[in-house]
């Protein structure tokens, strides 16, 4: 057990001069010194490179490994803070692309930050708004300034600065904000991405400059460099020199190859510090967690969970359950009997599968369900970790998943071979 | 059920506790009062944990039959409470379905709802209904009802459950009284008065046939109004002599994206002065469905008793949707955001508008007891219309 962050002065001791103000001068130094992030290592496991951490931020504090729900808009898709309170959700996302459009930052800056707006009391992330950029919007055109696009709600054309996005980031207010990375599809290759690389760390640096609140709100870096071990490795580099509280693994989840993928994360967490948090953006699907977190990353986002309940799509721990599907018009289970989430211990399949063609509430059944399902596996995999048992827990989830291991995928078991975990 | 009066103005305006009600007896309602509305069991976008944020919710919840008919051959309710089946009209998800008294019945059998209406022909509501085809639903209706008492008194699935009559008649005086006593005549729990849904005719015509019809209904026998759910229809309706709504009003808010904000306080209250303002258009409401019923797209206009979230006055107003209501949106969520939910079509803004819509509707009917109670129909009536001077 470690405990490692930032500038934490060593506690004050009784063979100090018993001088009464001169010990509480220093206490208050220290306590106004206390950065806003610290990580705590709970754990390591000694097979794979997972760790478990607790992971202390300025409005609460989160263990790790955990899934973060995306909340784009200043909300989670018809769930009440309550209730994402109420699952034990201890931090998600917001969209600055989304919020910086509508209702904007000036407004939300008056409504105490993302948290007095949503009344959220616990930890939020802001993402840069780089990525929604490269997947909603028309391009205009990417420079060394930012980048412009056209709003698709008045056809004006914005440009999306590294200082602006964490001038809007900083009117947010959330715990961590992504820095503007010079975004590149996985799938593209050529000289474009390296220089997109090089553009991300000169963007990190205008970042880290243009931050208003560096003592309540982290920075986290992007690591970029596509599907290149050396571009990655150069990025790597560059980017562990500057003194960010965390980093983020950026440019995958796209639509590369899964072989391609896990060579990435693992690259990138061999390079990473160890006493920082690991984040892996846009994964979540249930055996990418398992096994990126194997990989050592400790942050996960995806909207996969929450946007598949609005589809009526209920995950479990052997895959998916379709409620709309008339087999389950007569199935008076509930999703997962184990699940002790609201949406089980009240509702049957059947039900569900009726309300779907009456109500809205039918999706929040599912999604409420689907949050608890990602969340209850992190804390699984958590346990298991401090346990010292996480290897037996990877087998036990994959063998639930797949129905037999001639199905298990190629990627996944290669990847936990490289970290000495051996599937059947 | 039974039906205990604490009070009675005027002969006809009752204040009271509707008792016994349910399988086991074990259920009391207070009226006047209104039902909890439901599809298919469920309030409209609300899961357990987002209704129970609302306190004192009506005993009773109403499942429309149109919810279920997608399929007669079973039916799937997980019990929230106390179910009512209305008679609906057959137009179910799936389209028209023919319900013969023996398919309706079969229905009950298998719901075995606390009570129902039995089957009936309310198509009375459109102007210019003829007096013979007024006449026939009078008439179809009453052979529904003995139809469907005498399955009732050999089901054993439906012992315990109570039926009420279905009170037709259009806009036509004689043939109201006609039905009316004709169906007292019977042995049901109740009466449900039904063709007089807001949009089948103004509440004048409304007001005079229900305390016409009223009075020729015993007294002891509770009396449920269909398809009426504006606050100044139903304090005018409850003084010709209704006991119970149904609870749709809050929902056809919700679905216009409004918040309920009319004022119903009618004690001396100096905090009072903080209060929303009314700021809503004066437009009367227009259509409903048929029998009051309700689908997702329905187009109602909005009332003078509610205010338009999606204006953009809203924007920046942080102040909570109704000042003083205790609703989990009031006291968690500001005009603003729920105006931010509203524009960027989030599905939170429906969740959080129908806590605060049922939660100030029922305050509503809570006010209405109380005025009765205290002679003070008459101020609150003006509160509501916003008709007093401050």
């Amino acid at each position: 057990m470690s405990t490692v962050g930032g500038n934490m002065a060593a506690p004050i001791t009784s063979e100090a001069d018993g001088n009464i103000k001169e010990n509480s001068m220093f206490l208050k130094k220290t306590l106004s010194a206390v950065p806003p992030l610290t990580l705590r290592i709970v754990a390591e496991c000694p097979v794979t490179k997972a760790r478990a951490c607790d992971l202390t931020l300025p409005h609460s504090s989160v263990s790790t490994p955990v899934f973060m729900p995306v909340g784009t808009q200043g909300t989670l898709k018809g769930i009440t803070a309550d209730q994402l309170e109420g699952l034990g959700c201890q931090i998600c996302l917001g969209n600055t692309y989304h919020l910086g459009m509508r209702p904007g930052p000036e407004l939300i800056e008056k409504a105490n930050g993302l948290h007095g707006f949503m009344n959220w009391r616990r930890n939020l992330l802001t993402d840069s708004g780089g990525f929604q950029m490269v997947s909603l919007v028309e391009l205009s055109e990417v420079t060394e300034e930012g980048v412009k696009f056209k709003s698709p709600y008045d056809g004006k054309e914005i440009l999306l600065s590294p200082e602006k996005s964490i001038s809007i980031q900083n009117s947010l207010g959330s715990d961590i904000m992504m820095q503007l990375d010079d975004v590149v599809s996985s799938t593209v290759k050529g000289p474009r991405v390296e220089e997109a690389m090089h553009r991300s760390i000169r963007w990190l640096d205008r970042c880290i400059a243009a931050n208003k609140h560096p003592d309540k709100q982290n920075l986290f870096a992007i690591i970029q460099g596509g599907l290149d071990a050396e571009l990655r490795k150069a990025c790597l580099d560059e980017m562990t020199k500057r003194d960010v509280p965390g980093f983020a693994i950026g440019g995958l989840s796209g639509g590369e190859e899964k072989d391609d993928f896990w060579r990435m994360v693992t690259l990138s967490t061999d390079h990473l510090p160890r006493e920082k948090p690991r984040y892996l953006m846009g994964v979540g699907y249930a055996v990418d967690l398992v096994v990126c977190v194997a990989l050592g990353c400790d942050m996960f986002d995806c909207v996969f969970p929450t946007r598949t309940a609005r589809f009526g799509s209920a995950l479990v721990p052997w895959g998916s359950l379709q409620v709309k599907q008339k087999q389950y018009a007569k199935d008076f289970q509930p999703i997962d009997p184990d699940c002790q989430c609201p949406t089980c211990k009240r509702h049957s399949r059947a039900y569900l599968h009726a309300l779907f063609k009456s109500d809205t509430a039918a999706m929040h059944h599912i999604t409420i369900h689907n949050i608890a399902y990602q969340l209850t596996l992190m804390r699984s995999v958590r346990q298991s970790i401090v346990e010292g048992r996480f290897p037996e827990f990877i087998r036990t989830f994959m063998k639930r998943m797949f129905p037999s291991p001639d199905q298990y995928p190629g990627w996944a078991v290669e990847a936990l071979t490289s970290v000495n975990v051996t599937l059947e | 059920m039974k039906l205990e009066l604490s009070k009675v103005v005027q002969g006809r305006c009752r204040l009271g506790q509707l008792k016994e009600i349910g399988r086991m007896g074990q259920h009391s309602l207070d009226i006047p009062g209104c039902l909890l509305y439901t599809h298919l069991g469920s309030v409209p976008h609300l899961t357990q944990d987002t209704l129970h944020t609302l306190s004192s919710l009506p005993t009773a919840t109403q499942v429309t039959l149109s919810n279920m008919l997608w399929d007669l051959k079973f039916v799937l309710i997980d019990p929230t409470g106390h179910t009512t089946n209305k008679t609906v009209s057959v137009w179910g998800s799936g389209g028209r379905t023919e319900l013969t008294v023996a398919k309706f019945m079969a229905l009950q059998r298998t719901v075995q709802p606390d009570w129902y209406q039995a089957m009936a022909d309310g198509e009375t509501w459109q102007t210019g209904t003829s007096r013979k085809r007024v006449r026939k639903s009078v008439d179809r209706s009453l052979a529904h009802l003995d139809e469907c008492l005498m399955v009732h008194q050999k089901s054993q699935e439906l012992d315990g459950v109570s039926v009420f009559g279905v009170v037709e008649g259009g806009d036509i005086l004689e043939e109201r009284l006609r039905s009316a006593r004709e169906t007292a005549k019977r042995p049901v729990a109740g009466f449900c008065l039904d063709g007089f849904q807001t949009g089948a005719m103004d509440q004048a015509l409304r007001s005079q046939l229900i305390a016409a019809v009223t009075e020729e209904l015993p007294e002891d026998k509770p009396r449920l109004l269909q398809g009426v759910g504006r606050p100044d229809e139903v304090l005018a309706c409850v003084e010709a002599g209704v006991d119970l709504f149904e609870g749709f009003f809050p929902f056809q808010a919700t679905e216009r994206g409004c918040a309920l904000c009319f004022r119903f306080d009618v004690t001396p209250d100096p905090e009072s002065a903080g209060r929303a303002r009314l700021t809503g258009v004066v437009k009367i409401s227009g259509e409903t469905q048929p029998n009051g019923d309700l689908n997702c797209d329905d187009q109602t206009h909005m009332t003078r008793f509610e205010m338009d979230l999606k204006d953009k006055r809203h924007q920046d107003d942080f102040r909570p949707l109704v000042e003083g209501c205790g609703c989990y949106c009031c006291r968690n969520h500001q005009r603003a955001y729920v105006h931010h939910l509203l524009v960027t079509n989030e599905l939170l803004a429906g969740v959080l508008l129908m806590i605060h819509n049922t939660s100030h509707y029922h305050s509503f009917f809570r006010a209405v007891r109380d005025a009765l109670a205290n002679d003070k129909m008459d101020l609150l009536r003006r509160r509501v219309l916003g008709t007093v001077k401050e």
